[in-house]
């Protein structure tokens, strides 16, 4: 895959900081709302962030990575209802927690592959909210009925609205952990972990501690993930069994495979592409019920499949190799 | 005390309306979603997701705003009503609701469906002073006037209809020994945390407790566990699915207690009919609402006139699904919320004509059940009656219980 | 003793259904090498229409027979329309084809017939078979229609020139192409059989867990954890996995409840019995990971 122009991307990340600036001029345009519904968008471009890391670049499937996620969220939710820490705290420690778990369950994963890994992560997004309601547990985590916090508050008293510091809170956080996975998979350790993907015998002969990297990998996989399950808790502002259905596992992969494997850009992309992909088959359904007046009653979800299908179509290894194939064509042409 | 309470209501209740019918004449009066030709309500619903069952609500109110748009809306205002899938995730409740409020800028949300779901938009739609009206959950915490002055329930509480089950058992059952199947989630917990608590000092006749997850295929495992307890009593706290296939499985099983449905599962089309009629004999429930499929209400008048608008107005709908009969009770009761506002159309309004219903009569309802809210009391229906299966459809018995003084 | 027998008899019963989705799971990998997703929304669908088939007056078998030879022309058309030209794609993407898939089967069963439950007859005589108190009838014919599946799955795949061409055309397609196997359409037809093989899966499942467009989603996880504690590759690897899977997850509810009996404490119960079996499922595989039944790989340099 290729790299994302570094110019561009300084152009993009100020842009990304302005744009809430703008608030005064277009209220409208610039609501409270949208920067809402970007801080979601780069909450699951985190997720998938870290789901690229193990799957794109270390070429280990995990279709659970909503657990993750899970242990994330209740890790800042039980933090911030149970010991009262502020949200910006409960961030290092979901990392921690999410490390721990990912390594100790790369562990056995190491001796799994393909499908059999696919179905321990798949049973494992599965467990996770079973074991959150566990009886000995629900003192801590509210069981069933979850836990209700509080949204975070604008400090130093900046004029700035929840929805706008939720934005910035999210797109710095983003910004730190895109840049380290960069430096990561640009030094010796991402050489490594992309050997194993392409090449496990040979990595493993010419001397890479395979098991290590994989487990670590997996651990810092999580990491990621739980980081943004940890945001996810500030901006919700609620966290319940509910909200980490096996569903949530199928979300972060297909941000994955919209945005691209094995590419950081792609990452962003997917996740931003997810969010947008859900609401607009919401949008078009309703244009198609409304405006069209069709009397086949055609639903947000079918929609959704439909779109899922012609994008796989069309870009079958993702947008960003789309873009790239399509970047590549044009140039032939005109070469 | 009691009188107390209902006199003061009157009197504060005949005050409000004095001054929303003099606010009426003196100027129109608009938050945001509202004008001076349309209404916009907003609502969320699992149109996909594990609980699209319920999807059928949120259809059938779609078809019920058409009919008054047709006969030419709300004092000459039509309503909008959005609805948006929320697939029964909180997180995803919370996002389609802030762009219903802040994006279409709706003037209340209305039976957001689910207790997860609408717990995650509880604390938000307070904040932001938008009503969220007649919320389609059971759960006790809807009623609270005081920390959340802008969240109203609608159907009698799963706490109370439990308490009354409780009673029902101590009084008839000599010697029972109880056993519960229940779904391991909010709706579950809430259920049986009222009939714990309308055991009282009889909470040790509990004998088994055992729950199930609507991931689980089957819930056979579980039913056979309870009769294994020696339970002579069954109450059966699950979703029409499950609770159908309980049912079933004790009769294969030739396990006979008696059995307690919550009313979540008492519709006859969804339930009771795929458990098949030979293993449901005898079952008891509470029911609020007429049941479409039950035969003695073929002359009622209410029911006429639902099954003609049914075929009329909502076609593809199902005839025998008791979810189109709930959902047409319930918004009759925001059509009439909405008329009462008149062309004071505020948000403020608006939850105090919802808070201002004395006795009212809504279609559907049970004979003798009726709506009463105040401004301290926003549980809109407190009443439920008992009724056993019997042959094809329930068979009500003994007086309607108001739960009104607990 | 007498709940101990009927927990696994019912996690037997509960074994067969699992069983028989796995076996579609199995037929899919065989001839495809994927795991699809949308197979039991497929099921699900295929059941849908021998329900319709009913509702319009034919009998029970008739529309099995029906629903089925739909099912195997719809997986036909699925393979060729859809998942042909996407034959180079990586396997991420046809994950992602299969979701698109789920989504489409579940909302348009859901917007054509509504997701309220429905009744779903059974073929088995009621009385005339099973064991009174410990497994029903249908239960029972469930157990022996999956045998009888993959008894004919068997023979097929083992007898018959055809079976020969699809396990050539999935091992080696460029040497069955060589000897004029039309491997594309082989792939076309194992989608076929394995919609086949689901159709009959959900007509059984339905009457147990009643018809409704979510009725496989629980039911898919266990039969993917079948497939595989069975092996893949192996369609009689994966019945016998179902089984395990059925028969483990109730031991645990029941050896959770003992052990609350016995001491009083609450260790593991129903909500846990899921979560517990799957970690034995896990560990089993990490021990043997080609599964009880599936033959080892040996990678070469």
């Amino acid at each position: 895959m290729p790299a994302f122009p570094k110019k561009l991307l300084w152009v993009l990340l100020a842009l990304a900081f302005l744009v809430p600036l703008l608030h005064p001029l277009f209220p409208d345009v610039v609501s409270d709302y949208r920067l809402f519904l970007v801080s979601t968008m780069i909450i699951a471009a985190i997720a998938v962030l870290g789901l690229n890391l193990l799957t794109g670049f270390n070429g280990q499937i995990s279709l659970g990575h909503g657990a993750f996620y899970a242990v994330g969220a209740y890790t800042a939710a039980v933090l911030m209802d149970h010991l009262n820490m502020p949200y910006w705290a409960t961030l290092p420690c979901a990392a921690v927690v999410c490390f721990i778990v990912g390594y100790l369950f790369g562990l056995p994963a190491l001796k799994l592959e393909g499908h059999y890994l696919a179905l321990a992560t798949f049973a494992l997004a599965l467990a996770v909210p079973q074991i959150l309601k566990y009886k000995w547990l629900e003192g801590l985590t509210g069981g069933v009925q979850g836990i209700v916090l509080n949204k975070p508050e604008v400090p130093f008293g900046l004029p700035l609205s929840e929805d706008q510091w939720l934005y910035y809170y999210c797109l710095v956080t983003m910004v730190i952990l895109y840049w380290a996975a960069a430096n990561m998979l640009n030094s010796r350790s991402g050489r490594a972990m992309m050997a194993i993907r392409d090449q496990p015998l040979a990595a493993d002969t010419m001397g890479i501690d395979t098991s290590l990297y994989k487990t670590v990998t997996f651990g810092i996989s999580a990491a990621y993930t739980g980081i943004a399950g940890a945001l996810s808790a500030s901006a919700i502002a609620f966290v319940a069994p509910d909200s980490f259905n096996i569903f949530l596992s199928i979300k972060f992969l297909i941000g994955l495979v919209v945005g691209g494997v094995g590419s950081l850009a792609g990452s962003v992309i997917g996740g931003i592409f997810y969010v947008l992909v859900d609401n607009s088959a919401q949008a078009l359904s309703m244009f198609v019920k409304n405006d069209l007046g069709l009397q086949f009653d055609l639903s947000a979800y079918t929609v959704f499949g439909i779109l899922l299908i012609v994008l796989m179509y069309l870009m079958p290894m993702g947008i960003v190799g789309g873009v790239y194939l399509l970047m590549r064509r044009l140039r032939s042409l005109r070469g | 005390m009691k009188t107390k309470r209902r006199t003061f209501v009157a009197g504060a209740s005949a005050a409000a309306i004095l001054s929303s019918s003099r606010a009426a004449f003196a100027q129109k009066k608009y938050d945001d979603g509202a004008s001076d030709t349309e209404i916009k309500v907003g609502n969320t619903n699992p149109y996909s997701g594990p609980a699209s069952a319920y999807g059928v609500i949120g259809k059938t109110i779609e078809a019920y705003w058409k009919t008054v748009n047709e006969a030419g809306g709300i004092n000459g205002r039509k309503v909008k009503f959005l609805t948006m899938d929320d697939g029964y995730v909180p997180s995803k409740t919370v996002e389609v609701v802030r762009q219903l409020v802040e994006q279409d800028k709706v003037l209340c949300m209305f039976q957001t469906l689910g207790t997860p779901t609408n717990t995650a938009i509880h604390k938000y739609l307070n904040q932001k002073k938008v009503p969220q009206l007649f919320v389609a959950t059971g759960a006790s915490k809807w009623g609270k006037p005081k920390e959340f002055p802008w969240t109203m329930g609608f159907q009698p509480d799963y706490h109370t209809e439990a308490v009354i089950y409780a009673k029902h058992v101590l009084a008839n059952v000599k010697d029972a020994k109880i056993g519960v199947l229940m779904q391991n989630d909010d709706y579950g917990k809430d259920y049986y945390e009222g009939f714990r608590e309308g055991l009282g000092k009889d909470v040790g006749r509990i004998v088994k407790h055992a729950s199930y997850e609507t991931t689980d295929p089957t819930v056979e495992s579980q039913v056979i566990q309870l009769k294994d307890a020696g339970a002579n009593v069954f109450f059966n706290i699950a979703i029409p699915k499950f609770a159908a296939q309980a049912m079933r499985k004790a009769a294969d099983i030739g396990w006979k207690p008696v059995q307690y449905l919550n009313n979540v599962s008492s519709s006859v089309a969804s339930t009771m009919k795929p458990a098949g009629f030979d293993n449901v004999q005898g079952v008891v429930t509470a029911q609020y609402l007429m049941d479409p499929t039950d035969k003695q209400w073929d002359n009622n008048a209410d029911m006429k006139m639902w099954k003609a608008w049914m075929t009329k107005s909502n076609a593809q709908a199902n005839l025998t699904d008791a979810s189109n009969v709930f959902a047409y009770a319930v918004t009759f009761l925001m059509h009439e919320t909405l008329k009462k506002c008149g062309d004071n159309l505020t948000r403020e309004n608006v939850m105090r004509q919802a808070a201002n219903f004395q006795k009212f009569r809504v279609p559907l309802l049970l004979p003798g059940i009726t709506v009463s809210t105040s401004p301290t009391d926003f549980y809109p229906i407190q009443a439920v009656q008992l009724s056993r299966f019997k042959g094809e459809s329930w068979e009500l018995f003994g007086d309607v219980m108001h739960a009104e003084s607990t | 003793m007498e709940q101990f027998l009927q927990q696994i008899a019912s996690g037997l019963a509960n074994g067969a259904i699992y069983a028989c989705v796995a076996l579609a799971l199995v037929m899919i990998y065989v001839s495809t090498d994927h795991i699809n997703f949308a197979q039991g929304e497929m099921a699900m669908f295929s059941t849908y229409i021998s329900w319709q088939l009913m509702t319009w007056g034919l009998s029970f078998w008739f529309a099995f027979i029906l629903a089925v030879v739909f099912s195997f022309v719809l997986g036909v058309i699925i393979e060729r329309a859809i998942l042909r030209p996407l034959h180079n794609a990586p396997v991420l993407s046809i994950v992602v084809v299969f979701i698109g898939l789920l989504a489409i089967c579940n909302s348009v069963a859901g917007a054509i017939w509504s997701y309220l439950i429905k009744e779903f007859p059974s073929p088995f005589p009621k009385s005339s078979f099973g064991i009174a108190g410990v497994i029903g009838p249908h239960q029972l014919g469930v157990v022996m229609v999956t045998l009888i599946v993959l008894g004919l799955l068997f023979v097929f795949f083992r007898y018959t020139p055809l079976g020969l061409a699809m396990r050539a055309a999935a091992q080696n397609p460029q040497m069955a192409r060589l000897v004029g196997v039309r491997v594309d359409w082989m792939l076309a037809l194992g989608w076929g059989l394995a919609a086949a093989v689901g159709a009959v899966a959900g007509i059984m499942v339905a009457h147990i867990v009643y018809l409704d467009p979510n009725m496989m989603g629980g039911i898919l996880l266990y039969a993917f954890a079948s497939a595989l504690v069975g092996g893949i590759s192996n369609p009689g690897g994966a019945v016998v996995g179902g089984f395990i899977v059925g028969v483990l997850e109730n031991m645990v509810a029941y050896a959770g409840n003992q052990i609350e009996k016995a001491t009083g404490i609450y260790i593991i119960g129903n909500g846990e019995k899921l979560t517990v079996a799957l970690i034995i499922v896990i560990t089993v595989l990490t021990v043997k990971p080609a599964g009880l039944f599936g033959r080892v790989v040996v990678k070469r340099v």
